[in-house]
């Protein structure tokens, strides 16, 4: 039986396919023991667990970053503590009784529910970087590859309005193969929604960062992902509108091995930096008080 | 214009048939006239009952038949002057979107739109529709002209998506759609989007945050193509057909969805069989709901318009467990 749990576009970034190392990235990391070891997709070097986890999940050896869940994410972007979930109770439906040819909608979702413990493939509240506070919204691409449907879209303009309301920046995390087939043109038009929202911020004047992570396509990179005031990504991240498999096949023909990266992205102008894990926090930190202290009066105070 | 489909194959026959009648001209004798007669009444009535009965796929075929108008023929057909505005004034002109300042009925509009050509050489020039993203900033360009002399802005939709190509990439695509996204909720002039055809995923949707959608009756709009929706689905092109009646992608799926306002209907066999036709009811339709549109002060459009797109999504809430949701 053929499976839908693939991303919205066929991910298969530089570095190769995610074999097994995925699932123990993806599940709480402390209780299984087969995190005891890793091996680097990238590189193939075996890391020691315990090693690989205190690296933030980055090779020690070759750089690469291994896929965040929406935890891990909070636990290494925000101040302790600090994080507060917002609609936390939206879960999906189905809204067009999708009829699949292998497994239905509904029981992909009970599914993946059970498998990532996540309700939706988007976290979404506030918290403090650093003792700043901001909104965010953080995709997980357990969660049927990231996709875009109906709640991730409800969840991430609640995180747009909550920063519009209360005023403080607004940080999205993007880890999506695009929109959800298995919701139509629901899921598309969570992209002019979204996109929607983003303008008010914009025209409120909050700053809005956004964070590209490994995978970021599709109708997610074709619109809040590419609307920050400072767009950021992580090394070797695929990013791109379509899959560099989507756009071999349509120029017949091998493309460069960077295709579709973050140094492919950052070296056509359309993003501003490429952060290393480690120093994420010290950077958004740095960028909200950039922002923080906007319109403030050196001499005067 | 031949009946080509495979669904209109008895529809094929009997054309076949009364043509091989009306060749005889002149020399058809009175039992033959009759004939002829009930063969063009059977043909319509045939015509009428298979296309008030199209499955989703076969809608997808009518919307995509080599025959059908595309945007410039509507502009020919609707506007009484045209000036076509071309280029992004950034890098080029993009032939898969096409548009510029017109006339309907004395009133200067912005109409734009997918152009996805006709015969090879104009589908080689028109990118088969898919949108670069030249495409996504000359419509920029020019619905912030229609903002400033507060002309409405048109726009027909009709393509399989974006283009997908490497330097579609490297001049940022996704940025450009993006761009759209922003700046039409917020553009202090009327919007109306017409899916003529195909609106497939983002290269779709960047031309169509609008006021009010409307579909042509067997237009067809979706969030990825069949074929690539099946692709990604089930790992398989060929289950497209599958894809189209899984998606619900037509114009009284989405009526029913709440996604769009209203369906204009297509002469008896489609679009294809009766450009004229079709473009007058459009022709009609686009007057009588810019005049509704044009009715609304500024502030309360542009709130509508918000609302409209704020309040599409389908999910349920439960209730959520204490302590739960928090990273601690």
């Amino acid at each position: 039986m053929k499976d839908e749990s693939q991303p919205a576009l066929p991910v298969n970034s530089q570095n190769g396919n995610h074999p097994e190392t995925i699932p123990s990235v993806a599940v709480s990391a402390r209780a299984l023991p087969d995190n005891l070891a890793v091996k680097c997709p990238n590189c193939r070097e075996l890391l020691v667990g315990k090693d690989w986890e205190k690296n933030n999940h980055v090779c020690p050896r070759c750089g690469h970053h291994f896929r965040l869940s929406a935890e891990q994410r909070i636990e290494l972007l925000l101040d302790e503590g600090t994080f507060e979930e917002l609609a936390a109770d939206l879960i999906p439906t189905d809204p067009l009784e999708f009829v699949s040819r292998s497994q239905s909608y509904r029981a992909k979702l009970e599914d993946e529910q059970a498998k990532s413990g996540l309700k939706e493939s988007v976290v979404a509240g506030t918290g403090k970087i650093e003792g700043l506070p901001l909104a965010l919204a953080i995709m997980d691409f357990r969660f049927i590859g990231g996709s875009m449907g109906s709640v991730a879209g409800e969840k991430i303009t609640r995180a747009i309005e909550k920063g519009l309301e209360d005023h403080i920046p607004v940080l999205i995390v993007s880890a999506s193969g695009g929109a959800r087939m298995q919701e139509g043109l629901l899921s598309l038009m969570q992209m002019a929604k979204i996109s929607a929202a983003l303008a008010r911020l914009s025209e409120a004047g909050v700053p809005y960062i956004s964070l590209l992570t490994d995978p970021t396509t599709g109708g997610v990179m074709a619109s809040f992902a590419s609307l920050g005031d400072v767009i950021l990504a992580e090394p070797g991240a695929l990013i791109g509108f379509s899959g560099p498999r989507v756009v071999e096949q349509f120029m017949h023909q091998r493309l460069p091995k960077d295709t579709n990266t973050s140094e492919f992205v950052l070296a056509h102008g359309m993003i501003d930096a490429i952060v290393h894990r480690r120093m994420l926090r010290a950077t958004l930190a740095k960028l909200l008080r950039l922002y923080h202290n906007a319109g403030r009066s050196a001499v005067i105070g | 214009m031949a009946y080509d489909l495979e669904f209109e194959r008895p529809l094929a026959e009997l054309d076949k048939r009364i043509q091989g009648l009306q060749r005889k001209g002149d020399r058809l004798k009175a039992d033959e006239r009759a004939q002829l007669r009930s063969l063009e009444q059977q043909l319509e009535e045939r015509t009428r009952q298979i296309y008030g009965n199209l499955t989703r796929w076969q809608r997808v075929q009518v919307a995509r038949h080599r025959d059908r108008p595309y945007t410039n023929d509507y502009i020919k057909l609707i506007c009484d002057d045209y000036f076509e505005m071309r280029g992004d004034r950034r890098y080029g002109d993009d032939r898969a979107i096409q548009g510029g300042m017109a006339s309907i009925d004395g009133k200067t509009v912005f109409i734009l739109g997918h152009q996805k050509g006709r015969d090879l050489k104009e589908k080689t020039e028109c990118s088969f529709g898919l949108t670069h993203p030249e495409g996504c900033r000359k419509a920029l360009r020019m619905m912030r002209e229609a903002e400033r002399f507060h002309m409405p802005v048109i726009t027909f939709i009709d393509t399989q998506g974006a283009s997908p190509g490497l330097e579609d990439e490297q001049r940022g695509i996704s940025q450009a759609i993006a761009e759209n996204l922003e700046v039409m909720p917020r553009l202090h002039t009327p919007i109306l989007s017409i899916v003529i055809g195909e609106g497939g995923s983002g290269g779709a949707l960047a031309f169509g945050v609008a006021d009010r959608i409307l579909m042509l009756e067997n237009a067809i709009y979706m969030v990825a193509s069949p074929e690539a929706a099946a692709s990604i689905l089930w790992r398989d092109s060929a289950f497209a057909s599958h894809a189209a009646e899984a998606m619900r992608i037509t114009a009284p799926d989405l009526l029913e969805l709440g996604l769009i306002e209203q369906i204009i209907p297509e002469p008896v066999g489609g679009a294809h069989r009766n450009h004229l036709e079709m473009a007058e009811t459009l022709k009609a339709a686009i007057l009588e709901n810019l005049a509704e549109l044009e009715r609304l002060p500024m502030d309360v459009l542009l709130e509508k318009r918000y609302q409209r797109y704020r309040n599409i999504g389908a999910f349920a809430t439960e209730p959520v467990k204490a302590g739960s949701g928090s990273n601690r």
